[in-house]
């Protein structure tokens, strides 16, 4: 049960609903550090090959503020040298609060097709639990995993499976464009 | 389906003579020797005959348990099939089974098609029968030939009148565009379900293969669909408030397990079909997927990583005395419970490596039975002997489905449109 013991939070298990969804959320939510503390300062001066690039759109999102965060062969919580980036992008979410994402979760292809599927969900909600401890509302932030089905690349090595071990914040509505 | 129209009669025996050595081959020895047969093309019919006998040959050879001998070097040319063969002109080309067949046109436009099975050495008739059909049925009888004299031969039920549903892989490697689709146990007939502009997975037939359950990307969000064959119809499976996937029919087909992610946990119910009741099974933090019923409905194979690694779990279909049943090394998962209720075949991973393995219900006996490294996802043929599976390709190479006997044996690619990959065989449809 080692895997277990990492940060990401089971609040759903205890509600032990049928088919309802985590009503415990909340309460998790106020043991996640304080909000906004790790926010940056607005992004510098766009250069000029991002001048085009509209704050507050999709592209915003992935080229400026950062878009992936990778995941330890089999496990699904956030890695420490990811925290930065998902607070960036829950500033950005907080700077803009109209928009909603969506989390891909993807797995390697080292594991069955279901497995998988279950893994993604996993590092997809993880990350979403991530932002939503940083004081993003729970609503704008759906999860929707991937399994191995969506590889970013196909060589059988550990160059490619890191890149494929992947959570994705992807903005699926509200945003400026 | 249901409107294939069809009389399935004995004929009279013309050899009276009991056969003094039984034709037989034991299907639990594998394909150690294939039983050489000659199978000359149908007689009437010059086209349709040519093309029933050849689907049988191909059939037959294709089991390994049969070697259908060329056509080139028969002695005999059958023209009367009511007439008893020369056996000792099919016995000096080593054939020890022969089936001969006749293809005729009827009035009412459908094709009648009689075959004897004999026994070369017992210069017996072992099997005569007799179908009608639609002349675009053709295939089918055929299988049904097939299925027939396997059966005859060696006790066990055939498998050839079946189809496969299966998800079709097309495009680049990082933009596979995967389609339902289903084909004819042999590769023949494919039909594309869905138009590849959602992404679709793990397809499994209900008990009479009119159904499939399958999960799809359609919506925002995946889930569990069934599609009606006949209707083309397509329903979401109930009203579930996250990702469901991994479906598969009880073997009455009242049922569908399947499993429900909800905050990032992945747990298996099942649903009543008739009643839309749900009821879940395992309440676990670890990952529970890949539900398999035992063909008597009172126990469910799945995998759970709850110990700390993928293993083969069994629980009673009301999901209690859940326990692990796979121990060794590396992770087991996917388990597929046998049609004859002996065996769950599985996918076994270490490293990188996924073999296709068997073992008896309790975990023990395992036995490795594919070697393409990269092998997953079994599906049983309905007699519960042969196999089928996932074998990726290296390189983003796409993926193929292969078969293999149960013993191990006879492991061969099945012709598929294009790459393809999670098969799942129907039962047999006659």
């Amino acid at each position: 049960m080692i895997r277990f013991s990492t940060s990401v939070k089971f609040a759903c298990l205890s509600a032990a609903l049928l088919l309802g969804a985590c009503t415990h959320k909340q309460e998790a939510v106020t043991t996640a550090p304080p909000p906004v503390a790790v926010a940056p300062p607005p992004a510098p001066a766009p250069a000029p090959v991002t001048s085009s690039i509209i704050p507050g759109s999709a592209e915003d999102l992935r080229v400026n503020v950062g878009d992936t965060v990778r995941f330890a062969l089999d496990e699904y919580n956030v890695e420490e040298s990811d925290k930065a980036l998902l607070g960036r992008q829950a500033a950005w979410l907080q700077r803009y609060p109209a928009v909603r994402v969506s989390i891909e979760g993807h797995a390697d292809e080292r594991g069955t097709r279901e497995y998988n599927l279950a893994l993604g969900a996993r590092r997809a909600n993880a990350v979403k639990e991530y932002l939503v401890s940083q004081g993003v509302s729970t609503g704008r932030v759906e999860t929707v995993s991937y399994g191995k089905e969506r590889p970013v690349c196909t060589s059988s090595d550990e160059g490619c499976w890191s890149q494929n071990r992947r959570g994705v914040t992807i903005v699926s509505g509200g945003a400026n464009s | 389906m249901k409107k294939f129209l069809m009389v399935l009669a004995g004929l009279v025996a013309l050899a009276s003579t009991p056969a003094l050595a039984q034709l037989r081959v034991d299907v639990t020895q594998g394909n150690a020797q294939p039983l050489p047969i000659a199978i000359p093309d149908f007689v009437g019919d010059h086209h349709a005959g040519a093309n029933i006998a050849g689907v049988v040959r191909a059939d037959l050879e294709r089991s390994g348990l049969f070697r259908p001998l060329d056509q080139k070097g028969f002695a005999e040319r059958i023209t009367n099939i009511n007439a008893v063969p020369n056996f000792g002109s099919w016995r000096s080309i080593t054939a020890q089974g022969l089936v001969t067949g006749q293809v005729t046109q009827q009035p009412d436009g459908r094709l009648r098609v009689d075959f004897r099975l004999w026994d070369v050495y017992g210069e017996s008739q072992m099997l005569g029968l007799q179908f009608f059909t639609t002349p675009e049925n053709w295939r089918r009888i055929a299988h049904m030939v097939s299925d027939a004299v396997y059966e005859r031969i060696t006790g066990e039920k055939g498998y050839f009148d079946t189809r496969i549903v299966f998800i079709s892989e097309t495009g680049p490697a990082l933009k596979r565009v995967k389609r339902l689709a289903i084909m004819d146990e042999d590769g023949a007939n494919p039909i594309f379900l869905t138009n590849g502009s959602y992404m679709v997975l793990t397809p499994r037939f209900n008990p009479t293969a009119q159904m499939i359950a399958y999960m799809s990307y359609i919506a925002t969000k995946p889930r569990v669909y069934l599609f009606d064959i006949e209707t083309g119809k397509q329903e979401v499976l109930g009203n579930f408030p996250n990702m469901t996937f991994s479906p598969r029919f009880s073997p009455d087909g009242n049922k569908v397990a399947l499993t429900l992610e909800t905050g990032g946990n992945s747990d298996v119910y099942v649903m009543d079909l008739r009643s839309r009741a749900v009821q879940r099974l395992t309440s676990d933090p670890g990952i529970d997927t890949a539900p398999s019923f035992s063909p008597d409905g009172r126990q469910i194979a799945f995998e759970s990583d709850r110990g700390g690694s993928q293993q083969v779990y069994l629980m009673n279909a009301d999901g209690s005395g859940q326990r692990r049943i796979t121990f060794g090394q590396g992770n087991n998962g996917t388990p597929v419970w046998s049609p004859r209720g002996d065996l769950l075949a599985f996918t076994k991973q270490q490293g990188s490596q996924f073999t296709i393995g068997v073992m008896r219900t309790d975990g023990s006996g395992e036995r490795l039975i594919s070697s393409g490294g990269r092998d997953e996802g079994p599906t049983w043929a309905p007699n519960g002997r042969v196999l089928m599976y996932s074998r990726g390709l290296s390189g983003g190479g796409g993926s193929q489905i292969w078969s293999v006997d149960v013993t191990g044996r006879n492991q061969r690619r099945v012709l598929t449109p294009g790459s393809a990959s999670d098969p799942a065989w129907s039962p047999l449809i006659h």
